[in-house]
């Protein structure tokens, strides 16, 4: 299994996904100005302030020339994961539903919070329990996820919401709770909380390195 | 040509600096102000003011939150 972090300027937890990733398999990263994406089998879209965040949150990451390789990987069925502001890019190039508001109260939230898995049919939850309960650290700005109210409806019917905030643990203001959805085919997954941060019990959870487990595992069937 | 672009939140978004401002008005005495929305300008040089509607669908806003309207600056 051979994981591919990207690198944008302005990416500031690069380094934790890669050693993340390194414990389910081989990672490495791959510089924004490259047009391929070499040999990988998944890729991680990391968390931080591509671009400085200038004009929107992942507004100008989406142009960099690596995420032409990222969409054409995604469409033939290649798993990537976007985390915080890979999250924001993702919807950007429109390979997510919906956006990423300013956070409801204005602030910067740093804190653990519990999500719950809703969709264990994804590339990134098929390690996960339906329901199962997971601890991750939350810290952004603008995570306040949206979608226009017949999206909304759709993505919950589809099951396209993967993760949820716990009851009253919403840090954001995100419609229905949401941390993190999944495009239709389930293949990409995008959340706001850092599964990267969460990958040693000794260092407050664990929990988050079941994505990267679910990711290692067989290929989704084509 | 100069030309502006208003982007503004859609309507039944909710704006948190918008109703934050709401909210400090009236500590300054100007009572009875409501529907506060707040969003940004961007003023560009461009060859062709009919390129300016594809640069907001795909850079400027974000279509899917964003209202945006295109106006030709004055020429002052």
């Amino acid at each position: 299994m051979r994981f591919g972090v990207i690198r944008f300027p302005g990416s500031c937890d690069e380094v934790d996904a890669v050693q993340a990733c390194e414990r389910y398999g081989d990672a490495e990263l791959l510089w924004h100005r490259e047009r391929g994406l070499r040999d990988i089998d998944a890729v991680i879209v990391p968390g931080g302030f591509s671009y400085g965040d200038y004009l929107r949150p992942g507004a100008i990451a989406r142009f960099s020339p690596i995420m032409e390789a990222v969409a054409d990987f995604a469409r033939e069925g290649g798993r990537v994961l976007g985390i915080c502001n890979g999250f924001q890019v993702l919807c950007e190039a429109g390979l997510l539903p919906g956006a990423l508001l300013g956070n409801e109260h204005l602030r910067f939230r740093c804190r653990q919070v519990e999500v719950l898995v809703e969709n264990t049919d994804t590339a990134f939850t098929r390690a996960c329990a339906r329901g199962e309960r997971l601890s991750i650290p939350g810290k952004h700005t603008t995570g306040r996820y949206f979608a226009p109210p017949a999206l909304l409806d759709e993505l919950e019917a589809n099951g396209q919401v993967v993760f949820r905030y716990a009851s009253g643990q919403n840090p954001n203001g995100s419609l229905n709770d949401i941390a993190g959805v999944v495009n239709e085919a389930g293949n990409v997954v995008g959340l706001m909380p850092h599964p990267e941060h969460a990958v040693n019990p000794l260092c407050s959870s664990g929990d988050g390195g079941k994505l990267f487990a679910s990711a290692a595992l067989e290929p989704l069937a084509a | 040509m100069r030309a502006r672009v208003l982007i503004r939140p859609k309507e039944g978004i909710l704006d948190p600096q918008g109703q934050t401002v709401e909210r400090a008005l009236p500590a300054l005495g100007f009572d009875g102000v409501s529907d506060v929305r707040i969003g940004r300008l961007v003023e560009l040089e461009v060859p062709d003011i009919a390129e300016v509607e594809a640069m907001c669908e795909k850079l400027l806003a974000n279509p899917l939150v964003e209202d945006y309207e295109i106006l030709p600056a004055e020429s002052s």
